[in-house]
This record gives structure tokens, sequence and C-alpha cells, in this order.
């Protein structure tokens, strides 16, 4: 199989079934190292269901996904590997802080980095607070403080900042950079056609397919559009007609 | 297996627990109450001295059974327990978090519910107390096995508060405690043979009448065998990833 050695993510041939519906049939992709993939598309296109094949825990039917050249899920890659799920998966009663600690030792992170990820999410004045008394968008933070705990090399992000305000949502994606200019690949899913543009590559899915692997600049140019919605309308009419 | 991970899970749930105080007041008291109805229901009888021994067994297994299955349940379908299964921890270093959790869970309210049974209610226990307490842990550790078991087989906390009348209600039944089981019928005698419970309640039976070690310990190791099963059945029920 002919790929670049150096991609962080590849997939060949993925099958997947879920629920008796096929979402992917010989899916094939690559995402490179380094900066923020966007994994774009309308919800139902598959997005969670690869994101799953990428962290190992989607079961698949045939093709594989390999991450940084080993096998997806294997044991090897727990500790380099993140995922943060689209819905909060951390205790609800439980503190932030617990929360933290805890996930913490599973990956062999520090206290330090229980601080550190608190005051990246901008959480530490809620270290104290349970986590069912934060609202809907801080106890997604809480959930995503707990993907970047350990420094994975790749994080794989379930719509991170749905629900949040634009300020959050700004301070988020600096979170992301900043992670980025620290060596790290994320893979972000979003269904919000504008977050396109902060990503560095974009991949756009429709019904368990690659309909474009571009970057922001050349989505916009290549349709014309003068914004990301324009632009994926644009693309699906091309490809309808 | 990794040491850490599996006390730092143990931690985790423990935690879980003391943030719901109304929990820990019902895990502690509530079996000591039901020994304490039992006991004044049948006041000048001997009735109490030849069931309240099984009744110490039963309360730690019913109890663990469910304080396991719902909150495992809970972890299945929160989105955790996939979080979990894509970190470096390992399917029985989670499960043995549970277990020992729960197991020492199960030892206070052992003690607690063994005390309040012989020295208020005035139970007479010929073996030693400590054996008493033994088999309550035994037992509640066979509860939590069966408990993580069954969270597997349920969508939603209410039905797997309905596999305790399907998994735990016949082993009540046939244990031992409504009629000895040699007395039973051949067909059910040999059922109950291969039902846990029955080689608990013949544990803290033989434990109450004072019968040699070996009484206590052939059936008790018989409970720790099923525990050690159901543990790795439950194990099995963890798969990394799902459909």
């Amino acid at each position: 199989m002919d790929h670049d050695p150096t991609a962080a993510v590849v997939v060949r041939d993925l099958r997947v079934r879920r629920g008796g519906g096929v979402v992917f049939d010989g899916l094939d992709l690559e995402v490179a190292r380094g900066g923020v993939t966007g994994l774009m598309g309308p919800s139902g296109c598959g997005k969670t269901t690869l994101m799953r094949a990428i962290v190992g825990t989607q079961r698949v039917q045939g093709g594989g996904v390999t991450v940084f050249g080993q096998a997806a899920g294997s044991a090897g890659l727990r500790h380099r590997v993140a995922y943060d799920t689209q819905a909060a998966s951390v205790y609800s009663d439980l503190t932030v802080e617990q929360n933290l600690r805890y996930f913490a030792r599973l990956v062999g992170a520090s206290r330090k980095d229980v601080g550190r990820v608190l005051d990246q999410v901008n959480l530490r004045d809620r270290a104290g607070q349970r986590v069912d008394t934060l609202s809907g968008g801080q106890a997604s933070r809480v959930s995503l403080a707990v993907a970047i705990l350990g420094r994975p090399e790749l994080l794989v992000l379930d719509e991170p900042t749905v629900g949040l305000d634009p300020l959050l949502r700004e301070e988020l994606w600096s979170v992301f950079h900043t992670l980025v200019d620290e060596g790290a690949t994320l893979i972000v899913s979003s269904h919000v056609m504008d977050e396109a543009l902060r990503c560095d590559r974009l991949l756009l899915l429709r019904d368990g397919r690659v309909m474009a692997d571009t970057t922001p600049a050349r989505l916009l140019s290549e349709t014309g559009a003068d914004d990301p919605d324009r632009a994926f309308l644009a693309l699906i009419e091309r490809e309808v007609g | 297996m990794n040491l850490t991970r599996t006390f730092a899970t143990s931690g985790r749930v423990l935690r879980q627990l003391g943030h719901d105080p109304r929990s820990i007041v019902l895990l502690l008291v509530a079996p000591s109450l039901l020994v304490g109805l039992f006991a004044w229901l049948f006041t000048d009888t001997s009735v109490f001295d030849g069931i309240g021994p099984a009744i110490l067994a039963l309360f730690p297994f019913v109890v663990m059974f469910l304080i396991t299955s719902v909150t495992t349940l809970r972890e299945r379908r929160s989105g955790t327990l996939e979080r979990l299964l894509s970190t470096p921890i390992g399917r029985f270093d989670l499960i043995f978090g549970y277990a020992f959790a729960f197991g020492l869970a199960a030892i206070v309210q052992a003690f607690v519910t063994v005390l309040f049974a012989v020295r208020v209610c005035g139970l007479d226990v010929e073996g030693p107390l400590w054996s008493l307490g033994l088999v309550a842990v035994v037992d509640a550790l066979l509860g939590t096995a069966l408990g993580l078991l069954a969270s597997a087989f349920a969508r939603t906390e209410f039905q797997a508060v309905q596999f305790m009348p399907l998994l735990v209600f016949p082993q009540i039944i046939l244990g031992g405690l409504f009629m000895p089981r040699d007395q039973m019928p051949d067909v059910l005698h040999a059922i109950s043979d291969w039902l846990p419970l029955s080689h608990a309640i013949d544990a803290v039976n033989a434990v109450a009448a004072g019968d040699p070690a070996w009484d206590v310990y052939r059936p008790l190791s018989i409970v720790s065998a099923f525990t050690v099963g159901a543990v790795l059945l439950a194990s099995l029920t963890l798969p990394r990833r799902t459909p």
C-alpha cells in the first residue's frame, strides 16, 4: 500500500456498518502530521464513526486504520492518542478536579498537568465544583481538559465547540493552535461550516465518502463562493449536476 | 494489570459514592434495619437463630448486585466507558478497581450488620465473628461480579433493576432459606447446587453452628470460584470496540 509514511492517520478501504446501515463502504483518506484537520459535513455523514475508528473503539467490517504506523487502538497508541466524544464524557457526580486527577493517573499525567489544563480551558475557578452543577458548555470543556491532560500527539475532538458562545469558541481555538504549535496533530469535527476557516486542512464528508480533501483557501477559490457554507453547497451541486 | 490504574479507579468509585451520602446511609443502615425487623418478628421463638445467619449472607449480595449493576450501566451509557477504553487502562484494571471499591464498602457494611445482629438482636453465633464477616465480604464480591455481568445485558437502569428478580430471587428461594436444601425435591436440590448463593448460605450457617473450618471454607471457595468466573465473563462484556 502506498502512502506517506509521515502521515498521522491512514485510512484504507474502511468498511463500517452501524445499526443495519452502511456508514463507510471502502473509505480512503490520510491526515498529515501537525495542524488542525477539520472533519466537516452534515450530521449523519459519518464524522463520529470515522473518529471512533481512528481511536480504535469502532468495530469495523473491513479495511483498516493506522495511526503513526500502528493499528488504530493498539496498546502502544493509547498514550499518544486522546479522544473527546461529542457528549461530555466525564463523571457528573465528581468535581472538575476529581475528574482530572483520576484521568491524570490513568494516562500518567502529573498534578501540574491538572493545573495546566484547568487554565487552558479556563475552569480554574470551577475546580472544586461538581460537574452536574456546571453549564453544558463548561462540562464539555472539562471533557476537553481530560483529553489534553497527557499531552497526546494526536487529539481527536468530536464537535468540541458545539453550544459554546463566540468568546469561548475563540479561546478554545487558540488552545487548539497552541497544542499544534507544541507539535500535536488535531482532528476536529464540526457541522458548522464557518469553523472550517480556522482549520489548516479540510476533509468534507458526505454520505460516508470524502467529497473534498482541501484547504479553506482552496475551497473558497475553487468554488468561487465567499463563505464556506455556500462553498459546501456548491460542491454538492457540482457532484449532483 | 496495573495497580496504579486499578487503585485510581477504586478511589474514583469511592469518591463518587462519597458524593452521595444518602446511598451511604442506605448501604450501612438498611441491612441492620431489616435484620432488626426479622429479629422483632420472631421474638421469643428460635426462628431468628435459624434464618438470621442466612439473612446476613443475603444482604451484602443483593445490595452490591444492585449498586454495581446500576453504577456500571451508568458508566457504559455516559460515554465514560468508551473514553476509558481509549486510554491505557485495561479491562481488568477497571473491573478490579470496581471490585476493590465495592469490596471495601462491603467490609464496612458487613461489620455494621454483623455487629448489630449479634449485639443488638442477640443472634447466636458459635463460630468466630470475623469469619461471619469474611463470608459477608465474599458474598458482596459475588454480588459485585454478577452485577458487573448483568449490566452488560441491560440497556437502561430500569432493566438492570429487573435483573434482580431474574438472577437473584431464584437463588434466594432455592438457597436453603425457606427449606433446608437436603429436603428439597431432587431436581431443585440439584439446581440449587449450581447456584452460588446456596453455598454462601451453607458457609454462613456453618459459621453460626460452629462447624469445623472446612465446612466454612469449602462452600466459601465455591462461592469464590463463581465470583472469579463472573468477573472473567464480565471482562468479556467490555470490548474496546463496539458496533
